[in-house]
């Protein structure tokens, strides 16, 4: 332990003695530590604010949808098989869910469901005012919609009753297009009848309430070019596109907390005798967490590569200090040889010039560690979300960098230690 | 150094009597050797114990299969404690082959050699690193101070092997530093002292572990005279004043005559031993 110490400074000094050179050498530690720990920085980021904004989308929320079936394969010549993508379709009409379908699936699963939450969309377009504008996202939606999202209301009610039921076309407007069309004076766009373009076609609503808009946190648009939803009732939205018959999709809001994911058979179970005959389209559900998984899935393919990149780099950067070791060794080798005169043994020789390769590699960590945490908030900033160090990947890389210097240290430091203290130093 | 201070503080806190305990397991963890000499030294010999003992001693070196070279072709040699002694000879006698074997620095091919009780041929590569520490100082003609460590630092070293702790080992270094008069420089790296400063502090460094035997390479080989001269009387003081038993490895014939004997080397044999002007 008393030798440790001794170790440490000397160590420290040598570096002293040269220090362009020992730069250098830790250059490779440097880049590959502080790329980890940028790029684990950002990464980390992104995961925490993306999975912020997926929880506000609700937890308790089974969208059901429909995808295609993927039985359309068609075996060529060659016995290649391949789906035809010419053969895509969108849902038509009797594909849809019916009301009636939904009506039966509330009533046979009474327990479970909260309630359901349609919403269809009309399509995007713009409001203009003069010389003002906002984007907008007409979304027709259902009573259950305002249970599945919690919407704040800044200025009259969510849409309901009499106006829902008869499909009136009222609109609700975020707190964005108030701003950016009635000088953020709520008061003002209350009754006010705007007038929606959408493609050729113009829609007009009056409105009956403003909601708080839920920036996205990594949203990179300005304010005033973000599109915001205008929430209308779905029977308004369902008599202009001329589909009365059903909806593409619906959101299943459940009771208890955490079951989502198993509440999906009993879904695929109740709509199989609907959807069993039909030989274009399947039933698809998906939850917060499905999201969730499928998003760290990729992050982690990400850091894998990631992983590989920078263990490439470590790699050169640890036969850098082998490279460095060795030079420092065979000029210190009648240092070595007095050493070992005075009575140094293979292993404290060994053990001297083993920290002193740790040494290296740990200044370099450090360094890689300040220069990764710094590029990674300015990498997190820049793309528009609160920067999240990770403690235990500078933890890992401050091991990791050790370990490197134990490995790459331990051949030079052997060979120190085989010296044969004559020749040592007779050493010119 | 962190310790330094820290066991300093324990000292005033837990009294005096603890730190005492831990510097006497300190000295424990010396090899038995260095409590051999003390009981040896009871035996009233007149002329003191044996501190070299070579018989017959023979190094060949091979350079290939059939090529070996014999450098020492049967040395007999007895150094007794508190003599100093000189070994002369030319470049090719095999002074250094001999030099490196007395050092426990290399083994010889043949013979017996036994310093100060312990048998060198035996002893393994770890044995040997503790006899270099605890029973041999070395003087080199190149100083072989350790570059970037202070002077003070440097006359610790061979205590830092021994596992002395850090208050006594500066205590000691101190002491010995003074003993060459470098006191006032131990704070000095090697690059800013002269030659003749340099081996006083390789001489105090030679004395760190109160070694049976102070072993000087030609120590004012790269020296002026009268550096030399220097150097010389501090050699002469060590081995007058502390009974240091010293061997004189060198080719200036005036320095051996000042020494006790006076060996001559040729060829790998001892071919001639007389009495110096120091023999007392």
């Amino acid at each position: 332990m008393m030798l440790f110490f001794e170790n440490i400074s000397l160590a420290i000094s040598s570096l002293r003695a040269n220090k362009v050179r020992a730069l250098l050498t830790m250059l490779g530690i440097i880049i590959g530590i502080g790329a980890v720990i940028a790029i684990v920085t950002v990464g980390n980021s992104l995961t925490l604010s993306i999975s912020d904004s997926m929880s506000s989308v609700g937890a308790n929320n089974i969208t059901v949808g429909l995808r295609q079936r993927e039985n359309e394969e068609e075996t060529t010549d060659s016995g290649a098989v391949f789906r035809d993508y010419r053969n895509q379709k969108q849902p038509k009409e009797e594909d849809y869910f019916t009301d009636e379908m939904i009506e039966a699936f509330r009533e046979t699963y009474p327990d479970e469901i909260a309630d359901i939450s349609i919403s269809e969309s009309l399509g995007s377009g713009k409001v203009t005012k003069g010389e003002d504008y906002a984007n907008v996202s007409v979304v027709g939606v259902n009573d259950g919609f305002f249970t599945a999202n919690d919407l704040t209301m800044l200025k009259g009610n969510i849409l309901s009753g009499k106006a829902m039921e008869e499909g009136r076309d009222v609109a609700l407007v975020s707190d964005y297009f108030v701003d950016n069309l009635y000088n953020g004076d709520p008061g003002k766009a209350m009754g006010e009848t705007v007038e929606i373009t959408i493609g050729k076609k113009y829609y007009t609503y009056t409105i009956v309430g403003v909601y708080e808009y839920q920036a996205m946190s990594f949203s990179m648009t300005s304010k005033k070019d973000t599109v915001t939803d205008v929430y209308t009732p779905v029977k308004s939205v369902q008599r202009k596109t001329h589909n009365t018959s059903g909806y593409s999709s619906f959101t299943v809001v459940i009771k208890t907390a955490g079951e989502a994911q198993a509440f999906i058979p009993k879904i695929n179970h109740f709509f199989d005798r609907y959807y069993r005959k039909n030989r274009n389209f399947e039933l698809s559900t998906f939850t917060l967490e499905s999201m969730v998984s499928e998003f760290t899935g990729i992050m982690g393919t990400v850091s894998t590569a990631i992983s590989i990149i920078a263990g490439i780099s470590l790699l050169v950067g640890g036969i850098g200090v082998m490279n460095i070791m060795l030079v420092s060794i065979s000029e210190r080798t009648r240092e070595i040889g007095t050493r070992k005169a005075l009575g140094a043994t293979n292993a404290s020789i060994r053990t001297q010039f083993i920290v002193e390769a740790i040494v290296i590699c740990l200044i370099g960590g450090m360094i890689g560690i300040v220069v990764g945490v710094g590029g990674g908030i300015i990498g997190a900033k820049a793309l528009g979300f609160a920067a999240a160090p990770s403690l235990s990947s500078i933890l890992i890389s401050l091991i990791f960098s050790m370990v490197i210097g134990v490995f790459f240290g331990f051949y030079p430091a052997n060979k120190a230690a085989k010296m044969n203290p004559i020749d040592a130093l007779r050493y010119e | 150094m962190m310790g330094f201070g820290g066991s300093g503080s324990k000292k005033e806190k837990s009294g005096e009597l603890i730190i005492e305990d831990i510097t006497e397991t300190a000295e424990d963890l010396l090899p038995e050797a260095q409590t051999e000499p003390a009981e040896e030294g009871t035996a009233s010999e007149p002329e003191g114990r044996i501190i070299i003992d070579m018989h017959h001693i023979v190094k060949r070196y091979f350079i290939g299969q059939p090529n070996e070279l014999e450098v020492l072709h049967g040395i007999d040699l007895q150094v007794r404690e508190g003599e100093f002694v000189a070994i002369v000879g030319q470049s090719g006698s095999g002074k250094s082959t001999l030099m490196n074997m007395i050092g426990a620095l290399d083994r010889p091919t043949e013979g017996q050699y036994t310093l100060d009780g312990v048998d060198m041929f035996r002893a393994k590569d770890r044995d040997l690193s503790a006899i270099r520490c605890l029973k041999i100082g070395f003087v080199f003609q190149t100083y072989n101070l350790v570059a970037r460590t202070s002077a003070l630092k440097n006359v610790e070293l061979p205590m830092l092997y021994a596992k002395m702790s850090p208050r006594r080992r500066a205590k000691r270094a101190k002491e010995l530093l003074a003993v060459v008069e470098m006191e006032d420089r131990m704070k000095h790296m090697p690059d800013e002292l002269s030659g003749g400063q340099k081996q006083r502090v390789a001489i105090a460094r030679a004395m760190a572990n109160d070694p049976a035997l102070i072993l000087a390479d030609e120590p004012t080989g790269a020296l002026d005279s009268a550096t030399g001269r220097l150097i010389m009387d501090i050699f002469h003081r060590l081995n007058k004043e502390q009974g240091k038993t010293i061997v004189l490895i060198t080719h200036s014939p005036e320095l051996a005559e000042e020494t006790g004997r006076i060996l001559t080397l040729k060829d790998g044999m001892i071919v001639g031993s007389r009495k110096g002007a120091g023999h007392p």
